[in-house]
Protein backbone atom coordinates (compact mmCIF):
# COMPACT_ATOMS: atom_id res chain seq x y z
CA UNK A 1 0.00 0.00 0.00
CA UNK A 2 3.06 2.49 1.10
CA UNK A 3 5.00 1.11 -1.99
CA UNK A 4 1.66 1.90 -4.37
CA UNK A 5 1.34 5.13 -2.70
CA UNK A 6 4.92 6.31 -3.41
CA UNK A 7 5.10 4.86 -7.03
CA UNK A 8 2.20 6.71 -7.97
CA UNK A 9 3.48 9.94 -6.21
CA UNK A 10 6.49 9.31 -8.84
CA UNK A 11 4.32 9.16 -11.90
CA UNK A 12 2.12 11.90 -10.97
CA UNK A 13 5.39 14.15 -10.77
CA UNK A 14 6.66 12.90 -14.07
CA UNK A 15 3.29 13.46 -15.80
CA UNK A 16 3.33 17.11 -14.12
CA UNK A 17 6.91 17.23 -15.74
CA UNK A 18 5.81 16.13 -19.53
CA UNK A 19 2.77 18.71 -19.01
CA UNK A 20 5.02 21.21 -18.32
CA UNK A 21 7.40 20.23 -20.84
CA UNK A 22 4.19 20.36 -23.68
CA UNK A 23 3.32 23.80 -22.27
CA UNK A 24 6.58 25.45 -21.56
CA UNK A 25 8.57 23.59 -24.89
CA UNK A 26 11.46 21.74 -24.82
CA UNK A 27 13.83 25.06 -24.50
CA UNK A 28 12.53 26.08 -21.02
CA UNK A 29 11.54 23.02 -19.98
CA UNK A 30 13.37 19.38 -21.64
CA UNK A 31 11.50 16.08 -21.50
CA UNK A 32 12.17 13.60 -18.80
CA UNK A 33 13.68 11.50 -21.37
CA UNK A 34 16.04 14.38 -22.70
CA UNK A 35 17.06 14.87 -19.47
CA UNK A 36 17.92 11.16 -19.03
CA UNK A 37 20.25 10.45 -22.33
CA UNK A 38 21.96 13.83 -21.04
CA UNK A 39 22.55 12.03 -17.39
CA UNK A 40 24.37 8.92 -19.66
CA UNK A 41 26.04 11.06 -22.27
CA UNK A 42 27.81 13.19 -18.93
CA UNK A 43 28.32 9.66 -17.33
CA UNK A 44 30.18 8.17 -20.56
CA UNK A 45 32.42 10.96 -20.66
CA UNK A 46 32.91 10.84 -17.07
CA UNK A 47 32.83 14.20 -16.42
CA UNK A 48 29.79 13.41 -14.34
CA UNK A 49 31.29 10.87 -12.12
CA UNK A 50 34.42 13.24 -11.72
CA UNK A 51 32.11 16.30 -10.68
CA UNK A 52 29.82 14.83 -8.95
CA UNK A 53 32.85 13.11 -6.93
CA UNK A 54 34.34 16.27 -6.26
CA UNK A 55 30.90 17.98 -5.08
CA UNK A 56 30.22 15.03 -2.28
CA UNK A 57 33.62 15.44 -1.47
CA UNK A 58 33.34 19.27 -0.31
CA UNK A 59 30.03 18.01 1.48
CA UNK A 60 31.51 15.65 3.49
CA UNK A 61 34.26 17.37 4.36
CA UNK A 62 32.26 20.51 4.97
CA UNK A 63 29.66 18.47 6.73
CA UNK A 64 31.99 16.45 9.10
CA UNK A 65 33.50 19.68 10.38
CA UNK A 66 30.46 21.78 10.88
CA UNK A 67 28.91 18.78 13.19
CA UNK A 68 31.98 17.90 15.30
CA UNK A 69 32.44 21.72 15.66
CA UNK A 70 28.82 22.12 16.61
CA UNK A 71 28.28 19.42 18.73
CA UNK A 72 31.32 20.67 20.94
CA UNK A 73 30.28 23.78 21.12
CA UNK A 74 26.33 23.10 21.33
CA UNK A 75 27.45 20.33 24.21
CA UNK A 76 29.61 23.14 26.01
CA UNK A 77 26.59 25.75 25.38
CA UNK A 78 24.03 23.42 27.08
CA UNK A 79 25.75 22.16 29.92
CA UNK A 80 27.88 25.29 31.09
CA UNK A 81 25.37 28.71 31.77
CA UNK A 82 28.37 30.76 31.43
CA UNK A 83 30.15 29.46 28.33
CA UNK A 84 26.47 29.95 26.73
CA UNK A 85 25.96 33.52 27.53
CA UNK A 86 29.33 34.51 25.72
CA UNK A 87 28.98 32.58 22.66
CA UNK A 88 25.15 32.92 22.55
CA UNK A 89 25.57 36.41 20.31
CA UNK A 90 28.21 35.37 17.90
CA UNK A 91 25.59 32.40 17.40
CA UNK A 92 23.10 34.72 16.61
CA UNK A 93 24.97 36.98 14.10
CA UNK A 94 25.88 33.75 12.41
CA UNK A 95 22.56 32.56 12.06
CA UNK A 96 21.31 35.86 10.72
CA UNK A 97 24.27 35.64 8.80
CA UNK A 98 23.05 35.74 4.68
CA UNK A 99 25.15 32.32 3.34
CA UNK A 100 25.76 34.50 0.39
CA UNK A 101 27.70 36.88 2.15
CA UNK A 102 29.55 34.35 4.14
CA UNK A 103 30.23 32.57 0.86
CA UNK A 104 31.43 36.48 -0.56
CA UNK A 105 33.55 37.18 2.76
CA UNK A 106 35.32 33.93 2.76
CA UNK A 107 36.54 34.09 -1.12
CA UNK A 108 37.40 37.53 -0.43
CA UNK A 109 39.68 37.33 2.60
CA UNK A 110 40.77 33.80 1.56
CA UNK A 111 41.12 34.11 -2.15
CA UNK A 112 39.01 31.43 -4.36
CA UNK A 113 40.56 28.19 -2.75
CA UNK A 114 39.29 25.61 -1.44
CA UNK A 115 39.82 25.90 2.03
CA UNK A 116 38.06 29.17 1.49
CA UNK A 117 34.90 26.95 -0.22
CA UNK A 118 35.24 24.43 2.81
CA UNK A 119 35.06 27.22 5.77
CA UNK A 120 32.21 29.17 4.00
CA UNK A 121 29.80 25.92 4.34
CA UNK A 122 30.96 24.56 7.38
CA UNK A 123 29.87 28.21 8.64
CA UNK A 124 26.52 28.25 7.07
CA UNK A 125 25.88 24.85 8.68
CA UNK A 126 27.67 25.63 12.14
CA UNK A 127 25.10 27.51 14.10
CA UNK A 128 22.67 25.01 13.05
CA UNK A 129 24.28 22.40 14.44
CA UNK A 130 24.98 24.26 17.66
CA UNK A 131 21.36 25.39 18.10
CA UNK A 132 20.08 21.89 17.70
CA UNK A 133 22.61 20.11 19.69
CA UNK A 134 22.70 22.75 22.68
CA UNK A 135 18.97 21.94 22.67
CA UNK A 136 19.70 18.14 23.43
CA UNK A 137 22.46 19.08 26.11
CA UNK A 138 19.78 20.91 27.91
CA UNK A 139 17.47 18.34 28.07
CA UNK A 140 20.22 15.68 29.17
CA UNK A 141 19.03 13.56 32.17
CA UNK A 142 20.68 14.69 35.67
CA UNK A 143 19.81 11.30 37.19
CA UNK A 144 22.22 9.65 35.08
CA UNK A 145 24.79 12.17 35.22
CA UNK A 146 24.49 11.42 39.20
CA UNK A 147 24.42 7.53 38.57
CA UNK A 148 27.54 7.64 36.70
CA UNK A 149 29.68 10.26 39.42
CA UNK A 150 28.56 7.84 42.11
CA UNK A 151 29.95 5.27 40.05
CA UNK A 152 32.86 6.86 39.52
CA UNK A 153 32.91 6.56 35.90
CA UNK A 154 35.13 8.22 33.47
CA UNK A 155 35.04 10.96 30.91
CA UNK A 156 35.48 8.60 27.62
CA UNK A 157 32.45 6.29 29.22
CA UNK A 158 30.48 9.42 30.29
CA UNK A 159 30.41 10.63 26.66
CA UNK A 160 29.87 7.40 24.52
CA UNK A 161 27.71 5.68 26.86
CA UNK A 162 25.42 8.22 28.62
CA UNK A 163 25.83 11.72 26.86
CA UNK A 164 26.04 10.63 23.39
CA UNK A 165 23.21 8.23 22.89
CA UNK A 166 20.21 10.79 24.80
CA UNK A 167 22.14 13.70 22.10
CA UNK A 168 21.89 10.68 19.36
CA UNK A 169 17.92 12.25 18.58
CA UNK A 170 19.30 15.93 18.05
CA UNK A 171 22.03 14.54 16.23
CA UNK A 172 20.03 12.81 13.95
CA UNK A 173 17.89 16.06 13.05
CA UNK A 174 21.09 17.98 12.89
CA UNK A 175 22.66 15.53 10.33
CA UNK A 176 19.47 15.00 8.26
CA UNK A 177 18.63 18.82 8.05
CA UNK A 178 22.40 19.21 7.59
CA UNK A 179 23.33 16.96 4.33
CA UNK A 180 20.56 18.48 2.55
CA UNK A 181 21.47 22.64 3.45
CA UNK A 182 25.48 21.63 3.07
CA UNK A 183 25.20 20.52 -0.55
CA UNK A 184 22.59 23.40 -1.51
CA UNK A 185 25.52 25.73 -0.38
CA UNK A 186 28.41 23.53 -1.67
CA UNK A 187 26.52 23.98 -4.92
CA UNK A 188 26.75 28.03 -4.74
CA UNK A 189 30.25 27.94 -3.67
CA UNK A 190 31.32 26.22 -6.75
CA UNK A 191 29.37 28.74 -8.76
CA UNK A 192 30.77 31.48 -7.14
CA UNK A 193 34.34 30.12 -7.04
CA UNK A 194 35.39 26.96 -7.71
CA UNK A 195 36.45 25.57 -11.52
CA UNK A 196 34.80 21.95 -10.85
CA UNK A 197 31.69 20.25 -8.96
CA UNK A 198 28.02 19.95 -9.75
CA UNK A 199 27.50 23.60 -8.79
CA UNK A 200 30.03 24.68 -11.40
CA UNK A 201 28.57 22.79 -14.26
CA UNK A 202 25.13 24.15 -13.47
CA UNK A 203 26.92 27.57 -14.08
CA UNK A 204 28.41 27.12 -17.54
CA UNK A 205 24.96 25.19 -18.38
CA UNK A 206 23.39 28.08 -16.62
CA UNK A 207 25.32 30.71 -19.07
CA UNK A 208 24.60 28.54 -22.05
CA UNK A 209 20.68 28.57 -21.12
CA UNK A 210 21.37 24.72 -21.21
CA UNK A 211 18.16 23.89 -18.61
CA UNK A 212 18.87 20.31 -20.15
CA UNK A 213 22.29 19.91 -18.02
CA UNK A 214 21.21 21.48 -15.16
CA UNK A 215 18.15 19.09 -14.36
CA UNK A 216 20.75 16.27 -15.41
CA UNK A 217 23.35 17.84 -12.44
CA UNK A 218 20.59 18.01 -10.48
CA UNK A 219 19.03 14.71 -10.74
CA UNK A 220 22.10 13.31 -10.66
CA UNK A 221 23.23 15.02 -7.19
CA UNK A 222 19.51 14.23 -5.37
CA UNK A 223 20.00 9.91 -6.32
CA UNK A 224 23.01 10.41 -4.82
CA UNK A 225 21.78 11.78 -1.87
CA UNK A 226 19.08 9.28 -1.69
CA UNK A 227 21.41 6.17 -2.03
CA UNK A 228 22.87 8.14 0.92
CA UNK A 229 19.54 8.64 2.98
CA UNK A 230 19.02 4.50 1.91
CA UNK A 231 21.92 3.17 2.87
CA UNK A 232 24.05 5.46 5.44
CA UNK A 233 21.70 7.32 7.33
CA UNK A 234 18.57 4.99 8.01
CA UNK A 235 20.57 1.96 8.73
CA UNK A 236 22.56 4.47 11.67
CA UNK A 237 19.40 5.84 12.80
CA UNK A 238 17.72 1.91 12.90
CA UNK A 239 21.11 0.74 14.97
CA UNK A 240 21.41 3.50 17.14
CA UNK A 241 17.88 3.62 18.26
CA UNK A 242 17.80 -0.44 18.39
CA UNK A 243 17.25 -0.42 22.42
CA UNK A 244 13.60 1.06 21.59
CA UNK A 245 12.08 -1.64 21.05
CA UNK A 246 8.98 -3.22 22.18
CA UNK A 247 8.11 -4.12 25.57
CA UNK A 248 8.39 -7.71 26.19
CA UNK B 1 35.46 15.95 53.73
CA UNK B 2 38.46 13.55 53.84
CA UNK B 3 38.21 10.08 53.69
CA UNK B 4 38.41 8.90 57.37
CA UNK B 5 40.70 6.15 55.99
CA UNK B 6 39.71 2.74 57.98
CA UNK B 7 38.29 -0.08 55.92
CA UNK B 8 34.76 -0.14 55.71
CA UNK B 9 34.18 2.22 58.16
CA UNK B 10 31.60 5.68 57.78
CA UNK B 11 31.30 8.83 59.87
CA UNK B 12 28.77 11.13 59.38
CA UNK B 13 28.78 14.21 61.19
CA UNK B 14 26.54 16.80 59.81
CA UNK B 15 26.03 20.49 61.24
CA UNK B 16 23.11 21.75 59.32
CA UNK B 17 22.25 21.48 55.76
CA UNK B 18 19.58 23.92 54.75
CA UNK B 19 18.21 25.20 51.31
CA UNK B 20 17.41 28.29 49.85
CA UNK B 21 13.76 28.30 49.24
CA UNK B 22 11.98 29.92 46.07
CA UNK B 23 9.74 31.96 48.50
CA UNK B 24 13.21 33.09 49.35
CA UNK B 25 14.85 32.54 53.14
CA UNK B 26 16.25 29.24 54.07
CA UNK B 27 14.92 25.73 54.15
CA UNK B 28 16.65 24.04 56.92
CA UNK B 29 16.50 20.22 56.01
CA UNK B 30 19.30 18.27 58.46
CA UNK B 31 19.57 19.68 61.75
CA UNK B 32 23.20 18.09 63.93
CA UNK B 33 23.44 14.71 63.13
CA UNK B 34 26.33 11.76 63.60
CA UNK B 35 25.94 8.39 62.29
CA UNK B 36 28.69 6.32 62.30
CA UNK B 37 28.98 2.33 60.77
CA UNK B 38 31.93 -0.04 61.53
CA UNK B 39 32.53 -2.41 58.84
CA UNK B 40 29.92 -5.05 57.48
CA UNK B 41 27.32 -3.51 59.60
CA UNK B 42 23.82 -2.83 58.17
CA UNK B 43 21.83 0.59 59.51
CA UNK B 44 18.21 1.46 58.56
CA UNK B 45 17.34 5.50 57.93
CA UNK B 46 13.61 6.14 59.37
CA UNK B 47 11.78 9.07 59.55
CA UNK B 48 8.76 10.78 58.50
CA UNK B 49 8.48 11.27 54.27
CA UNK B 50 10.38 14.45 53.85
CA UNK B 51 12.66 14.68 56.98
CA UNK B 52 15.45 14.73 54.76
CA UNK B 53 16.73 11.03 53.97
CA UNK B 54 17.45 11.39 50.75
CA UNK B 55 19.12 14.38 51.71
CA UNK B 56 21.31 13.02 53.92
CA UNK B 57 22.64 10.66 51.36
CA UNK B 58 22.82 12.50 48.30
CA UNK B 59 25.44 13.98 50.87
CA UNK B 60 26.77 11.10 52.14
CA UNK B 61 27.59 9.83 48.32
CA UNK B 62 28.93 13.34 47.68
CA UNK B 63 26.30 14.35 45.08
CA UNK B 64 25.75 17.90 47.23
CA UNK B 65 28.65 19.07 49.09
CA UNK B 66 26.86 22.64 50.33
CA UNK B 67 26.58 21.53 53.71
CA UNK B 68 28.04 22.29 57.36
CA UNK B 69 29.84 18.88 58.96
CA UNK B 70 32.30 16.23 57.22
CA UNK B 71 31.46 13.13 56.02
CA UNK B 72 34.65 10.17 56.05
CA UNK B 73 33.72 7.42 53.60
CA UNK B 74 35.40 4.25 53.93
CA UNK B 75 39.21 3.74 52.80
CA UNK B 76 39.15 3.59 48.54
CA UNK B 77 35.56 5.30 49.01
CA UNK B 78 34.44 2.67 46.54
CA UNK B 79 30.27 2.99 46.73
CA UNK B 80 27.63 0.83 45.43
CA UNK B 81 24.05 3.27 45.07
CA UNK B 82 20.67 2.02 44.29
CA UNK B 83 18.93 5.21 43.99
CA UNK B 84 14.86 5.20 44.01
CA UNK B 85 14.74 4.62 40.22
CA UNK B 86 16.64 2.18 38.78
CA UNK B 87 18.41 5.05 36.56
CA UNK B 88 19.78 2.55 34.25
CA UNK B 89 21.18 3.43 30.84
CA UNK B 90 17.76 2.58 28.35
CA UNK B 91 20.46 2.25 25.46
CA UNK B 92 22.58 -0.17 27.00
CA UNK B 93 21.28 -4.22 27.47
CA UNK B 94 21.42 -5.09 31.08
CA UNK B 95 25.44 -6.86 31.64
CA UNK B 96 26.11 -3.69 29.67
CA UNK B 97 24.49 -1.80 32.46
CA UNK B 98 26.26 -3.34 34.96
CA UNK B 99 30.08 -3.28 33.30
CA UNK B 100 29.91 -0.19 32.65
CA UNK B 101 30.29 0.72 36.33
CA UNK B 102 32.10 -1.79 37.17
CA UNK B 103 34.52 -2.70 34.38
CA UNK B 104 36.63 -4.54 36.76
CA UNK B 105 34.22 -6.96 37.86
CA UNK B 106 34.89 -10.79 37.03
CA UNK B 107 33.08 -13.00 34.74
CA UNK B 108 32.77 -15.48 37.60
CA UNK B 109 31.23 -12.74 40.19
CA UNK B 110 29.24 -11.37 37.50
CA UNK B 111 27.82 -15.08 36.53
CA UNK B 112 27.20 -15.59 40.45
CA UNK B 113 25.51 -12.33 40.75
CA UNK B 114 23.14 -12.45 38.18
CA UNK B 115 21.83 -15.63 39.20
CA UNK B 116 21.40 -15.08 42.67
CA UNK B 117 18.99 -12.15 41.12
CA UNK B 118 17.20 -14.02 38.35
CA UNK B 119 19.09 -12.18 36.16
CA UNK B 120 20.50 -14.97 34.01
CA UNK B 121 18.21 -14.57 31.08
CA UNK B 122 18.01 -10.80 30.88
CA UNK B 123 21.41 -10.07 30.23
CA UNK B 124 20.83 -9.50 26.70
CA UNK B 125 17.92 -7.41 27.45
CA UNK B 126 17.54 -3.83 27.07
CA UNK B 127 15.85 -1.72 30.40
CA UNK B 128 12.60 -1.21 28.45
CA UNK B 129 12.00 -4.55 28.29
CA UNK B 130 12.53 -4.76 32.13
CA UNK B 131 9.50 -5.01 34.41
CA UNK B 132 9.82 -2.62 37.62
CA UNK B 133 11.13 -5.24 39.59
CA UNK B 134 13.55 -6.75 37.17
CA UNK B 135 15.20 -2.70 36.86
CA UNK B 136 15.67 -2.66 40.26
CA UNK B 137 17.47 -6.46 40.53
CA UNK B 138 19.70 -4.96 38.22
CA UNK B 139 20.13 -1.72 40.13
CA UNK B 140 21.19 -3.89 42.80
CA UNK B 141 23.18 -5.78 40.45
CA UNK B 142 25.26 -2.71 39.44
CA UNK B 143 25.69 -2.02 43.30
CA UNK B 144 27.46 -5.23 44.00
CA UNK B 145 29.39 -5.48 41.13
CA UNK B 146 31.61 -2.91 42.30
CA UNK B 147 32.51 -4.64 45.23
CA UNK B 148 31.82 -1.56 47.78
CA UNK B 149 33.27 -0.51 50.74
CA UNK B 150 30.12 1.44 51.38
CA UNK B 151 26.41 0.26 49.97
CA UNK B 152 23.72 2.81 49.96
CA UNK B 153 20.21 1.48 49.03
CA UNK B 154 17.26 4.81 48.46
CA UNK B 155 13.90 2.36 49.25
CA UNK B 156 15.30 0.06 47.22
CA UNK B 157 12.09 -1.78 47.11
CA UNK B 158 9.63 0.83 47.06
CA UNK B 159 6.46 0.70 44.77
CA UNK B 160 6.75 -3.32 43.95
CA UNK B 161 4.07 -5.65 45.19
CA UNK B 162 4.91 -6.91 48.87
CA UNK B 163 5.36 -10.64 47.57
CA UNK B 164 7.92 -8.95 45.21
CA UNK B 165 9.61 -6.90 47.35
CA UNK B 166 9.81 -9.92 50.22
CA UNK B 167 11.95 -11.65 47.55
CA UNK B 168 14.49 -8.91 46.71
CA UNK B 169 14.94 -8.44 50.72
CA UNK B 170 16.08 -12.18 50.32
CA UNK B 171 18.40 -12.02 47.68
CA UNK B 172 19.71 -8.83 49.71
CA UNK B 173 20.21 -10.56 52.64
CA UNK B 174 21.74 -13.41 50.28
CA UNK B 175 24.12 -11.13 48.94
CA UNK B 176 25.14 -8.95 51.99
CA UNK B 177 25.56 -12.60 53.56
CA UNK B 178 28.11 -13.38 51.12
CA UNK B 179 29.71 -10.56 50.82
CA UNK B 180 29.74 -8.17 54.27
CA UNK B 181 29.35 -4.78 53.40
CA UNK B 182 28.74 -1.18 55.67
CA UNK B 183 25.51 -0.65 54.47
CA UNK B 184 23.21 2.71 54.82
CA UNK B 185 19.56 1.36 54.12
CA UNK B 186 16.49 4.17 53.66
CA UNK B 187 13.11 3.22 54.35
CA UNK B 188 10.05 4.07 55.06
CA UNK B 189 8.92 0.53 56.06
CA UNK B 190 9.56 -0.48 59.81
CA UNK B 191 9.44 -3.58 59.09
CA UNK B 192 11.34 -3.95 56.09
CA UNK B 193 14.25 -2.24 58.58
CA UNK B 194 14.14 -4.40 61.23
CA UNK B 195 14.31 -7.30 58.69
CA UNK B 196 17.60 -6.15 56.75
CA UNK B 197 19.27 -4.04 59.34
CA UNK B 198 21.90 -4.40 62.47
CA UNK B 199 20.74 -1.37 63.31
CA UNK B 200 17.75 1.25 63.13
CA UNK B 201 18.24 5.35 63.45
CA UNK B 202 15.70 6.53 64.17
CA UNK B 203 15.62 10.68 62.32
CA UNK B 204 12.66 13.27 63.07
CA UNK B 205 10.56 15.32 61.12
CA UNK B 206 12.78 18.18 59.36
CA UNK B 207 14.94 19.43 60.28
CA UNK B 208 16.28 15.71 60.95
CA UNK B 209 18.24 15.07 64.49
CA UNK B 210 18.72 11.53 65.12
CA UNK B 211 15.78 10.09 67.63
CA UNK B 212 16.58 6.93 68.39
CA UNK B 213 19.39 4.35 67.65
CA UNK B 214 18.47 1.05 68.64
CA UNK B 215 20.54 -2.29 67.94
CA UNK B 216 18.59 -5.12 66.49
CA UNK B 217 19.45 -7.84 68.66
CA UNK B 218 18.83 -11.07 66.39
CA UNK B 219 20.51 -12.72 63.41
CA UNK B 220 19.62 -10.54 60.01
CA UNK B 221 16.57 -11.93 57.96
CA UNK B 222 15.13 -14.03 61.09
CA UNK B 223 11.92 -13.00 62.08
CA UNK B 224 9.42 -12.90 64.50
CA UNK B 225 8.86 -13.07 68.58
CA UNK B 226 7.64 -10.59 71.01
CA UNK B 227 10.92 -9.23 71.25
CA UNK B 228 10.86 -8.14 68.03
CA UNK B 229 7.13 -6.71 67.74
CA UNK B 230 8.76 -4.65 71.48
CA UNK B 231 11.06 -3.48 69.39
CA UNK B 232 8.91 -2.11 66.69
CA UNK B 233 6.28 -0.88 68.76
CA UNK B 234 9.40 1.12 70.64
CA UNK B 235 10.41 2.48 67.12
CA UNK B 236 7.40 3.90 66.18
CA UNK B 237 6.56 5.26 69.82
CA UNK B 238 9.97 7.46 69.29
CA UNK B 239 9.44 8.12 65.57
CA UNK B 240 5.96 9.50 66.66
CA UNK B 241 7.94 11.70 69.69
CA UNK B 242 9.72 13.34 66.88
Amino acid sequence: MNLALRAASVLLLLAAWYAGSHVLGERLLPEPQAVGLAIVEEARSGALAFNLGITLARVAVAFVIAMALGTAIGLAMGRVVAFDRVVDPWLVVLLNLPALVIIVLAYVWAGLTETAAIVAVALNKLPIATVTVREGARALDPMLDEMATVFRMGRWVRLRHIVLPQLAPYLAAAARSGLSLVWKIVLIVELLGRPNGVGFEIGVAFQLFDVTRILAYALAFIAVMLLIETFLVQPLERYVSRWRARPA
Amino acid sequence: MSPVGAPGRLDVHIGQKSYRAASGGRLHVLGELSISLANGEVAALVGPSGCGKTTLLRIIVGLDRDFEGTVGLPKHGTLGVVFQEPRLLPWRTVEENVRLAAPEAGAEALDALFATLGLMEHRRHYPGELSLGLARRVALARAFAVEPELLVLDEPFVSLDAALAARLRAELLELTARRPVTTLLVTHDIEEALELADRVIVLSASPARVLADMPVARARGSFGGAELSALRDEIKRKANQG
